[in-house]
C-alpha cells in the first residue's frame, strides 16, 4: 500500500476522536458516498484506534499507534498498527448470539466487520487493514506525513 | 461533551452531549451508579444530542442495564438518531432495551 497519510499517535484513548476527525477531513468524495464515509469508516477507524490502544498496547502511554491511509482507484485503505503482542480474532465470539449479547464487551471487531468491505489482520494480530470501497476519483487532501 | 443528569418524578434522566465513547464512558458509569446507590431504580438515558455511541458506549449501556435491573430498576433508552439505532440493530442491543422516540415517551411510560 503506498500512503497517502501517515500519523503515528500516542496510546491515550483522548486522541482518538481528534486522529479520526484529522483523517476524515483529509477524505474526499461525492455526496453519494459520504454517508459510508463519514459514517461507515469513521465507526471503523474509531473501533480499530480503540482496540489498538485498550488491548493491543494495553493502555501503555510509552506505546505508540500507526495509522497510515491510502485512497486508489476508489478503494479507501487504513492500516492501523499496534505494539502490542498481536491477538487471534478468530477466537473473538459473536457479539450477536445468544448471551453474548448481554455481555459488555466483544463489540469493536463485530462493528468494524459489519460497516467496512474488509477487514483482515495480519498473521501476528497487532495489524489491522480497513476497507471502504467508494469512487472512482476519490481523494486525500494535502500531502502525505502528519 | 458531558452528561446532563436531572429527576422527573421518581425517574432519573441523564442526557448525553456530544458522543459516548472509551474516553468519557467511565463518567456516565458512575453518574449512573451514584443515583443508583442513592435508590433512584428508573433511569432514562437521552441521546437527543450524541453524535456518537462507539463499541465501548454499548458495552457500558449493557452494564449499567444490568446493574439496574439487579436491583429491581429499569434503563431506558430514548432519542436515537438513524446512525445510532442502526448501531443498536447490528448488535442486536435493539433487543435488550426498550427505546423510545423522545425522553418525554420513556418517562411517561414509567
Amino acid at each position: 500500500m503506498e500512503d497517502d497519510l501517515v500519523l503515528e499517535i500516542p496510546t491515550d484513548v483522548r486522541s482518538i476522536e481528534h486522529a479520526v476527525e484529522y483523517v476524515m477531513q483529509r477524505c474526499q468524495t461525492c455526496e453519494a458516498y459520504r454517508k459510508r464515509l463519514r459514517w461507515n469508516f469513521r465507526v471503523g477507524l474509531t473501533e480499530a484506534l480503540t482496540n489498538a490502544m485498550l488491548y493491543g498496547n494495553e493502555h501503555d502511554p510509552s506505546k505508540r499507534v500507526r495509522v497510515e491511509v491510502a485512497l486508489q482507484n476508489g478503494r479507501l485503505e487504513a492500516r492501523i498498527t499496534d505494539q502490542g503482542g498481536g491477538f487471534d480474532p478468530s477466537a473473538i465470539p459473536d457479539p450477536t448470539e445468544g448471551e453474548n449479547i448481554r455481555k459488555s464487551g466483544g463489540r469493536g471487531l463485530y462493528l468494524m466487520r459489519q460497516l467496512l468491505d474488509e477487514v483482515s489482520y495480519n498473521d501476528r494480530g497487532n495489524q489491522v487493514t480497513l476497507v471502504l470501497r467508494l469512487e472512482q476519483g476519490s481523494a486525500l487532501k494535502g500531502g502525505a506525513q502528519a | 461533551m458531558g452528561f446532563q443528569v436531572s429527576q422527573n418524578g421518581d425517574a432519573t434522566l441523564v442526557e448525553v452531549e456530544g458522543q459516548l465513547i472509551v474516553g468519557n464512558r467511565q463518567e456516565l458509569k458512575q453518574r449512573v451508579l451514584e443515583q443508583l446507590e442513592g435508590g433512584d431504580r428508573k433511569f432514562v438515558i437521552d441521546f437527543s444530542s450524541t453524535g456518537y455511541i462507539d463499541s465501548s458506549g454499548l458495552g457500558v449501556l449493557v452494564s449499567l442495564s444490568k446493574k439496574i435491573r439487579e436491583q429491581g430498576g429499569e434503563l431506558r433508552l430514548s432519542s436515537l438518531n438513524e446512525d445510532l439505532r442502526t448501531l443498536f440493530e447490528l448488535t442486536k442491543l435493539d433487543t435488550l432495551f426498550r427505546i423510545t422516540d423522545t425522553k418525554e415517551e420513556a418517562l411517561e411510560g414509567f
